[in-house]
């Protein structure tokens, strides 16, 4: 919809040979895809994705998992990745917002979250979502307070909850809130 | 008598803001609706008629958004108002940033072009049907010159013109070229509303398919081929500079390139943001602090309460007011809010790219042209050197009606070989923010017969629109810091507002969402039901009772009463509180019901708004605005406060600055009236409207009459009274 130019990841100049020593090599597998970079192994996933691979879907909130815009999966779980080294996820499965859509818990949330106009300015959505997906994943009728557990981690400032709730509702079997 | 409010005169653009702007300037939008954008030229085949429309052969229909995308669903709005009048296929639109240029996207109601105050709407509403009718005016007169019939005799739909006596239609595509030749009609009919067929339709957003699946690009987003991650500290004491740095250690940071120590801050670039960060966090600065290293929240407040003892400028004194406060026993109150950040949920950021000759920026504001100007004086370049790409916008809540995040990173790209992406961590977002001004509002009223006689109010605080609109600060009054006061709804013979300018010493304050009218109607509306007590009246009959002349508050009160269950009962240390507000051009009534419990803890339980804010452009996206405000509002009333201590700002991230979350949200029911009025603003209302109905529901359910933000718990635990 956007006529943003979007330039992608082989663009950017990370891959420098003048970059310094402590960097390894990593391989990751995200959204089902192998990936290998040079990266230092404290390094949050959050900037892994974000500033190495160019996948900007995720977003940076506060860093401290407080605000859970960064959230992704790692083998379907809800994590928060500005807090989560590269190191620890080697060998799982992560799944973000670019493609958690191929999931049907992913898939149901999307349109449910476009059925029920949740998003405002958007910018937590991507944590929102994979917040959501997570929950209806394991828990696909969740009830209120399963979506209190679930949610109470991801901050939005434009203050769209009662969408959220009303659209994890629907998404889960189409239930009406 | 009711000199101080008159509904037929809240017209298209009176209320809030607005009016007071608009005595001060002249409209230049003209230019933006009759010049093209770009000279007639067919061989493209695309049609141009103006700032905001253009239409390829093949029926594209792009319409360039000249306010910006934060959230409030603006782009739908503004696309559906063009399409309207235009008769677009709404299938075929397609959006795009305006470019800065303050003559042709200059917002009417402040002239620079800017997003905010709740003014989109209103501001455009007249120029983009206009643009929008003369477009289509041009596209009907070009088929008619082909088909040799008259212009009145052919209709327009969904993109295409047709011309029923004979049978024939074209696409507007199939006419963009030909329209191009068409001479703009002067003063072209708009439509009746009776035949909108997208105005007042829940229309989807236009924006947020991208949004749910993270394709939406912010300004945080930009990748520029190159470029380097940067993350900066500036001084904790506002003021301060830079001492010595010592960078031994940041150096041997794997993937830092780069320390660029400027007079007042430092910043570490690097490959990425963790290696940028991790540098500054190794780094040792000595700040020079300055003088403003004593400032602490206590003497800001000391400060302010004496500068509230002071007379005001009067804005506004009808009836007469020494007589209005003899005629009973005078009741007093003040009311006081605190510096509030506005922690949008995109950190602050700009990507710059500096070359001797240009600059080159990747950003999301709400103040494009200002923003190219001032980047273009960091950078040492001449305007038109400076190119700025707006993106969309992590919130704005006004803090990016400020352009020193771009600033920054423009002195840092200046140094940088290459481009670069300047990412704030949130700590350095809340503590160098341009806060929301701590504000006293104090009253005097008297009651005579359950009515109010006499009402003096006086606002203390700093004068935001002195700095950031400097001609528009007149006689000493800010326009901002007083709207609302001066529009009470009330019927009140003998009325006097007055305004104290008192600006905060060396903490930087600017706009947050809700704007002055969130200092006024929390003051007026916290003492209207302080009064209500004293006079032994409901608080809604004892404001019904002074509404004689506000059919349209009138009628919102009577709904939000019903709506909310008035009146019936409730148990223990739970109660409902009214807000009524004049803000904005809009009309709206609140009731919030809340518990407290025995440790003065705050359970939301419900929330009902109604809303008569004219004519409603997109219904769900009105609701979502008052829903989500009323959180953004609640928040600031439960959570909200920033002190200073040692000229430093002591919160830093959502752990120390709260903000309401899911479990916290109760229901919330936003009703809309129909009404055929001029839209009025709504953005800022719900955040608005929260503060003063909790206070009224606190100070109903225990007695304990609040006057100060944000809600102190210590004085609700059971057994407490006012």
């Amino acid at each position: 919809m956007f006529m943003v130019a979007r330039i992608f990841v082989e663009l950017i100049a990370v891959s420098d040979p003048s970059s310094k020593g402590m960097h390894m090599a990593t391989t990751l597998t995200i959204n089902g895809e192998t990936t290998s970079f040079d990266a230092p192994p404290d390094m949050p996933l959050l900037w892994v994705l974000r500033d190495i691979l160019g996948m900007t879907g995720t977003k940076f909130g506060c860093g401290i998992a407080q605000c859970g815009a960064c959230t992704v999966h790692v083998d379907g779980k809800a994590v928060r990745s500005c807090v989560l080294p590269v190191s620890a996820v080697a060998n799982r499965a992560i799944t973000t917002i670019e493609h958690v859509g191929s999931t049907p818990a992913g898939a149901k949330v999307q349109k449910a979250w476009l059925d029920a106009e949740v998003v405002q300015c958007g910018y937590c959505q991507s944590g929102q979502i994979m917040s959501a997906a997570a929950l209806l994943a394991a828990t696909p009728n969740p009830d209120d307070s399963d979506i209190d557990a679930a949610m109470a981690g991801n901050i939005c400032r434009c203050g769209t909850y009662v969408r959220i709730r009303e659209a994890i509702k629907h998404a889960a079997n189409g239930r009406q809130s | 008598m009711n000199a101080h409010h008159n509904v037929s005169r809240r017209t298209l653009l009176t209320g809030g803001l607005a009016t007071g702007f608009l005595l001060a300037f002249h409209l230049p939008l003209r230019a933006a609706v009759n010049e093209p954008v770009q000279p007639k030229d067919t061989t493209d085949g695309k049609f141009a008629p103006n700032a905001f429309i253009r239409i390829d052969a093949d029926g594209a229909t792009t319409l360039v958004m000249p306010q910006v995308e934060m959230g409030q669903g603006i782009y739908t709005a503004v696309s559906m108002i063009l399409a309207e009048e235009l008769d677009a296929d709404w299938s075929q639109v397609k959006l795009l940033h305006a470019p800065a240029n303050e003559k042709l996207y200059g917002n009417p109601i402040f002239i620079i072009q800017a997003t905010g105050g709740s003014t989109s709407v209103r501001a455009f509403w007249k120029p983009l049907r206009e643009a929008g009718a003369s477009a289509r005016a041009m596209l009907v007169q070009a088929a008619a010159a082909q088909w040799q019939v008259d212009a009145a005799s052919c209709t327009t739909s969904k993109g295409q013109v047709t011309h029923k006596a004979s049978g024939r239609t074209l696409s507007y595509g199939a006419l963009a070229a030909a329209a191009s030749g068409q001479t703009p009609p002067k003063d072209v009919p708009l439509k009746d509303p009776k035949d909108f067929v997208y105005i007042g339709q829940p229309l989807k957003r236009l924006d947020t398919p991208d949004k749910v699946s993270g394709k939406a690009v912010y300004g945080i987003d930009a990748i520029v081929p190159g470029m380097k991650f940067a993350t900066l500290a500036q001084c904790p004491v506002f003021g301060g500079k830079v001492g010595k740095v010592d960078d031994r250690a940041a150096r041997k940071i794997p993937g830092v390139r780069q320390i660029v120590v400027l007079d007042d801050l430092v910043a570490v670039v690097g490959d990425h943001m963790w290696a940028a960060k991790k540098g500054l966090d190794a780094l040792e600065i000595e700040w020079n602090e300055g003088p403003n290293a004593k400032i602490n929240s206590k003497a800001v407040w000391d400060d302010l309460r004496a500068a509230s003892e002071r007379d005001g400028v009067v804005a506004k004194s009808t009836g007469d007011i020494a007589k209005g406060l003899a005629a009973g026993e005078k009741i007093e109150a003040s009311f006081e809010l605190p510096f509030l950040a506005h922690a949008t949920m995109e950190p602050l950021n700009a990507t710059v790219h500096c070359k001797p000759d240009s600059c080159e920026i990747w950003t999301g504001t709400q103040i494009m042209a200002r923003v190219q100007s001032e980047a273009a004086k960091a950078a040492g370049l001449p305007v038109d050197k400076v190119t700025v790409n707006q993106h969309l916008l992590g919130g704005g809540f006004g803090r990016k009606l400020e352009p020193d995040m771009v600033v920054a990173a423009v002195r840092i790209a200046k140094k940088v070989d290459g481009p670069v992406k300047v990412v704030w961590t949130r700590e350095e977002d809340i503590q160098h923010d341009v806060y929301r001004p701590v504000y006293r509002d104090t009253i005097a009223a008297t009651l005579s017969g359950g009515k109010i006689v006499g009402w003096k109010y006086k606002i203390a605080g700093a004068a935001i629109i002195a700095r950031w609109l400097p001609p528009a600060f007149q006689k000493g009054i800010d326009i901002d810091a007083i709207d609302s006061a001066t529009d009470v709804p009330y019927d009140i013979p003998n009325f006097h507002v007055e305004y104290v300018r008192a600006e905060p010493p060396a903490i930087p304050t600017g706009f947050w969402r809700g704007v002055g009218p969130n200092n006024n109607v929390f003051a007026a509306e916290c003492f209207m039901d302080e009064l209500a007590r004293k006079a032994g009246k409901d608080p809604v009959e004892f404001r019904r009772a002074m509404l004689g002349n506000q059919p349209r508050f009138l009628s919102v009160l009577n709904l939000a009463a019903e709506k909310a269950g008035w009146g019936q009962p409730l148990p223990a240390r739970v109660g409902r509180g009214v807000c009524l507000q004049p803000s904005f051009g809009s009309f709206i009534a609140t009731v919030v019901e809340a518990e407290v419990d025995e440790q003065g803890e705050i359970n939301l339980r419900h929330v009902t708004s109604v809303v008569d804010t004219g004519i409603a452009v997109n219904p769900d996206t009105i609701v979502a605005q008052v829903e989500g405000g009323l959180v953004f509002g609640l928040t600031a009333a439960l959570y909200g406060e920033i002190t200073i201590d040692k000229g430093r700002v002591q919160q830093s991230n959502f752990h120390d600055y709260r903000m309401l979350r899911i479990n916290q949200t109760p229901k919330i029911e936003v009703h809309l009236v129909k009404s055929g009025e001029a839209p009025g603003g709504i953005g800022e209302t719900g955040t608005t409207a929260g503060p003063p109905a909790l206070r009224n529901a606190i100070y109903a359910a225990t007695g304990v009459a609040l006057r100060r933000l944000p809600i102190d718990r210590k004085l609700l635990a059971a057994g407490k009274k006012a």
